[in-house]
């Protein structure tokens, strides 16, 4: 039996297990103290100093996220002593703040704002320091803005960086007054490792890393009668977006997103989904042609384990840290971009439009999608592919922008030619998705049959696992795959660039034995990605991910080849998977870039 | 001069390639060099397989780690609250009139850099100040432009150092 300790906590006595921290048995007995740089996915640092609280029988005040509860402690909250000391830190963190709240990409939503609303900050007994500072703002890349004077240098950037993406492109810098958060030698974020994954923005408490929002270029656009606007929205979108719109974490608004695009004024609403299809028809195949040379033909050219290829934050990480490694990576791109392939050559020409006159949009849980789409060779179809890339939560602010009442909103379904899509597409936008998916068609392509798993749900593929393992013994193949009788069929997932890096290692090592690898740049896959609503956190992930596998039951078709519309793709316009036009229009190629 | 590559292997090697050896590395280059530049950082996170934010934001954190390029001798002064009293802005300004560059500058013959420093420990012999490893105390204008002198003098002697110093 586990050692319990007793702890009182403003008079209440609480039992908790031995190491759990004074803020988390507070949060366990409904206390609620205030945090800025503690967050669920992080380690504590303990710096902001907001949290602290009076332990009976010491003079200094504690912090209570970095404090362990002990034996006997008397734990109080909300003492005069404690209320003036947070107040005054708050005080603190805003004579060094530029407090423009109002002019703010946050304004509305960061934790400092609330703290000063919570508190009442109503006077300024500090010297306001802002004006005597030079802060740097740099917009140079084309996902992430880093705005030095909204900092509040609680580091949760830089521990995310470091321990949920071992990317390590933000560090802590100078000290004491001087310190601020800086890349290698202050350079943007454009120029140095940054993967653009924007987890950095998701955990920052304020306005000082931000996506770069291109909505107003978006209003334009709609606004240009001369211009067709097509939008197409990722499967992780429908499961955050209620979030930021009056939802609790875990809703599916599917339908009402579809309809509040269509108010919105785009002109075809169409499903990310619908390409994450395709990605597996070409993936798959490309798997399938990757294990043939290597087990018949025996060619040392062809890598395996093949690595999918659809995270553009996973995608610059690899093309960074291991530029020798990019043979590993599938040649599909991302189902993103071979939307937007499609979107101004097929559904152009089937609808007779002027691609000149598209303008395509996406929608999409992520902020590296933006960089991935200004990518010089993203435009196969003789224009970029991608025009703009919006996250979830500059949809959620372009839908209070147009006065839409969401939380009424009908459901409506997705425009036809490229907005059907099977459980399989939807998946896409949870860990282990793109290998669940691949796996529901791939079997059945070499054996005829569904995957052995009930329902189709290949379970061990799923959950919050850094690292997953799965195998598929294949066994009685169609004559055309006979060389994979009897072969164990070894998978992997990883997400979280950390969790990506490990795999890598082992893959470096020569000791990995895997044939298809899974890769998500962001923890939780693309639900829990950079463009997600804030917050995001252990918790709100795995509710995503339940409504995720939810619509997944909810298809009436749950295995990419089944899609009518992938069929029909196929078979008027792109021939066959890996076909001629298949690879001019939705395969790419990487380019190593340096790792400092 | 030994090139930074080679030093630089070669310090790993001496103090090895964990991320504790990063400190006396820095140190080795900027004994070298006076300096980290770019390339010595890139070079260091390369050869102890360290990210190279995390070797910048060590070398920005230590007072006595430059990363900008720095003079043959590089003076520190103190800037604390006793040199203060005992006259180290009279120092301050002898030093800027007979060098002619200000606080965080280098004179364009890329002999002198002049810095401002933390406590040295010398209160009892205010103002001091630091040129490379060699401390100088109670000084007055006066003595601080013979100082300079020697060392301007001394200059085509290469890195000698010449100790003119009362303590």
């Amino acid at each position: 039996m586990e050692k319990r300790i007793k702890i009182t906590i403003n008079g209440e006595t609480k039992e908790v297990s031995p190491g759990t921290s004074i803020l988390d048995a507070a949060n366990q007995s409904g206390v609620i103290i205030p945090t800025l740089c503690y967050h669920k996915d992080l380690c504590v640092a303990g710096n902001c100093r907001v949290c602290v609280i009076e332990i009976a029988g010491q003079k200094r005040l504690a912090a209570a996220c970095a404090t362990p509860c002990e034996d006997g402690m008397e734990v109080l909250t909300n003492t005069l002593k404690v209320r003036n000391a947070r107040k005054h830190i708050i005080e603190l963190l805003l004579s060094e703040h530029n407090a423009d709240c109002t002019s703010c990409y946050r304004n509305g939503n960061c934790e400092l704002q609330k703290l000063a609303s919570d508190y009442k900050i109503m006077t300024q007994d500090f010297l306001d320091l802002v004006p005597f500072r030079n802060y740097t703002i740099d917009n140079f890349s084309p996902s992430i803005i880093k705005d030095d004077s909204k900092c509040i240098r609680c580091q949760r950037c830089v521990r995310t960086c470091a321990e949920l993406q071992s990317v390590n492109a933000l560090t802590m810098s100078y000290k004491g007054e001087h310190a601020q958060i800086t890349t290698f030698f202050e350079k943007s974020m454009n120029d140095v490792v940054c993967t653009n994954c924007g987890q950095c923005v998701n955990h920052c408490p304020t306005g000082a890393l931000t996506e770069r929002n291109y909505i107003e270029d978006v209003w334009s656009a709609l606004a240009d009668k001369e211009k067709f606007v097509i939008v197409q929205t990722a499967p992780a979108v429908r499961v955050g977006l209620g979030e930021e719109l009056g939802f609790d974490p875990g809703e599916r608004v599917t339908g009402k997103m579809v309809s509040a695009l269509k108010r919105l004024g785009f002109h075809a609403v169409m499903d990310t989904d619908f390409t994450a299809d395709l990605t597996i028809m070409e993936e798959g195949s490309e798997l399938l042609r990757r294990l043939k040379e290597v087990i018949v033909e025996k060619r040392g050219d062809v890598k395996l384990p093949m690595a999918t290829s659809c995270s553009p934050g996973w995608i610059k990480f690899i093309e960074h840290l291991y530029p020798d490694f990019l043979n590993h990576l599938s040649s599909c791109k991302s189902p993103q971009q071979m939307f937007g392939a499609l979107v101004k050559t097929y559904y152009a020409k089937a609808k007779k439009i002027d691609p000149s006159k598209i303008v395509s949009v996406s929608i999409m849980p992520c902020t590296a999608k933006k960089f991935e789409a200004a990518r010089p060779e993203m435009r196969d179809s003789g224009f970029r592919d991608v025009d703009y890339v919006l996250t979830t939560r500059e949809l959620a602010i372009m839908i209070k922008q147009a006065g839409i009442d969401f939380l009424r909103l009908p459901d409506m379904h997705f425009d036809r030619l490229m907005g059907e899509s099977t459980g399989a597409g939807v998946i896409f936008g949870a860990t282990g998705g793109v290998m669940e998916a691949a796996l529901r068609t791939a079997y059945e392509l070499v054996t005829g049959r569904e995957v052995p798993f009930k329902n189709l749900n290949i379970t061990p593929v799923r959950g919050m696992e850094g690292l997953k393992e799965a195998s598929i013994k294949i066994d009685n193949p169609l004559k055309e795959w006979s060389f994979l009788e009897g072969v164990q069929l070894k998978c992997a997932v990883a997400h979280g660039l950390a969790n990506a890096k490990i795999v890598m290692d082992t893959i470096k090592k020569g000791d990995a034995d895997y044939h298809f690898v899974e890769f998500m740049a962001c923890p939780g896959g693309c639900l829990g990605g950079g463009g997600q609503p804030i917050p995001t956190n252990p918790e709100i992930r795995k509710r995503r991910a339940l409504a995720i596998y939810a619509e997944d039951v909810g298809m009436p078709l749950r295995k990419s080849h089944q899609n009518p519309e992938i069929i029909k793709i196929y078979k008027d316009f792109l021939g066959k998977p890996l076909g001629e036009k298949s690879h001019k229009l939705l395969h790419t190629t990487y380019i190593k870039r340096s790792s400092f | 001069m030994e090139p930074i590559s080679d030093l630089i292997r070669r310090l790993a090697e001496r103090h090895g390639r964990e991320r504790s050896s990063l400190l006396p590395i820095l140190q080795g280059v900027v004994e070298q060099e006076k300096y980290l530049s770019e390339y010595s950082m890139t070079q260091i996170a390369r050869e102890l397989d360290l990210p190279a934010a995390e070797v910048y934001g060590t070398a920005t954190f230590y007072s006595f780690l430059e990363y900008k390029k720095m003079g043959k001798y590089i003076i520190r002064l103190c800037k604390t609250i006793t040199c203060s009293m005992k006259g180290e802005n009279q120092i301050l300004l002898a030093i800027q009139e007979m060098l002619k560059i200000k606080v965080g500058e280098t004179t364009p013959d890329g002999n002198f850099s002049l810095l401002q420093t933390n406590c040295l420990g010398f209160c009892h012999k205010a103002p001091a100040m630091l040129i490379n490893n060699e401390v100088y105390t109670e000084l007055t204008p006066e003595k601080v432009r013979d100082i300079l002198t020697s060392y301007i003098n001394s200059n085509g002697g290469g890195t000698k150092n010449v100790n003119v110093s009362s303590t």
